[in-house]
């Protein structure tokens, strides 16, 4: 379990294409009671300038974690994913992947560039209110992140 | 909201742990959990290894679908095997959950670094610790989608 309580807001970071996916998980993670921050980007390219503080988010927290869609516009999620896995400074935020598709290939090819996990999202909305519930309680009140909280 | 029907194949865990209390303990709280699944549980690094490539006395072995691994262990430590698990082709793409009494950030980063899946630090209240372990059960066997082969 985590050592301390957070003194600051946790940084999500939400990469997702969709509005009302993102609108949807955004309102699931506020619900909790842990002070937390998401910020929505809504391609690869915009994420990854997010992740490199590039304009227009020059002062972009660092995440403390990340919801990733594999479908995106321009850059793709498993380029996004690769990069940040790649990445000396990036690789140890982890990375929650977001998928609509059942596609085995597409998963074992997110683990396989290192993806923390895959989750696939319910096409049922109550079901995907609490899958992202979940993801909350789990990877921000059991697991232990780097750089705490 | 199980992604694997009942009925289904268990899932196969590899259980990493060389203090025998705390293996119980852990096999326990799996049992109870609602996804069926079946532990198989070596108590050193070598071992861990072993099973993988299904030499002597795991030449029956399955592959695991899920890795818990301890970092404490004798023999070849767990970060070696961390190590090797995600530099092997074949072996990478399995998520591998670090079950530790650490909670040293040095550790925490340093398994995130070499491509962990997630970081849990045991409790060692018994409550707690049992919760923790339930914690995993139901994410890692019920909200994500373990990598198909």
């Amino acid at each position: 379990m985590p050592r301390t309580t957070p003194d600051r807001a946790v940084e999500i970071l939400l990469v997702e294409d969709s509005s009302d996916d993102a609108a949807l998980m955004v309102a699931a993670l506020e619900e909790g009671s842990l002070r937390l921050h998401v910020a929505v980007v809504e391609d690869g390219e915009e994420a990854m300038h997010y992740l490199r503080r590039q304009a227009p988010h020059a002062d972009a927290p660092r995440p403390d974690l990340i919801l990733l869609d594999l479908r995106l516009p321009r850059m793709s999620g498993q380029e996004v994913l690769a990069e940040i896995k790649q990445d000396a400074e990036l690789r140890r935020i982890p990375v929650v992947i977001m998928t609509s598709s059942d596609n085995d290939r597409a998963l074992d090819g997110a683990y396989d560039l290192h993806a923390n996990c895959c989750v696939c999202k319910p096409a049922n909305q109550e079901e995907f209110h609490e899958v992202v519930r979940r993801i909350e309680r789990f990877w921000l009140t059991f697991a232990q992140r780097p750089g705490n909280p | 909201m199980p992604h694997r029907l009942l009925g289904a194949r268990p899932i196969e865990i590899l259980l990493v742990e060389d203090n025998v209390e705390e293996a119980e303990m852990t096999q326990e709280a799996l049992r109870e959990g609602r996804v069926r699944n079946r532990v198989h549980w070596v108590e050193d690094g070598e071992d861990a290894l072993a099973f993988l490539r299904r030499q002597g006395a795991h030449a029956a072995a399955p592959r695991p679908d899920l890795i818990l691994l301890d970092l404490r262990l004798p023999r070849i430590s767990g970060q070696e095997v961390l190590v090797q698990i995600k530099e092997h082709p074949a072996w990478r793409r399995i998520p591998v959950v670090i079950m530790t009494s650490s909670d040293d950030e040095k550790d925490i980063l340093a398994a995130y670094d070499k491509h962990a899946n997630c970081f849990i630090t045991k409790p060692v209240d018994l409550d707690k610790f049992m919760a923790a372990i339930r914690s995993v059960e139901e994410f890692w066997l019920t909200v994500v989608r373990l990598p198909a082969a």
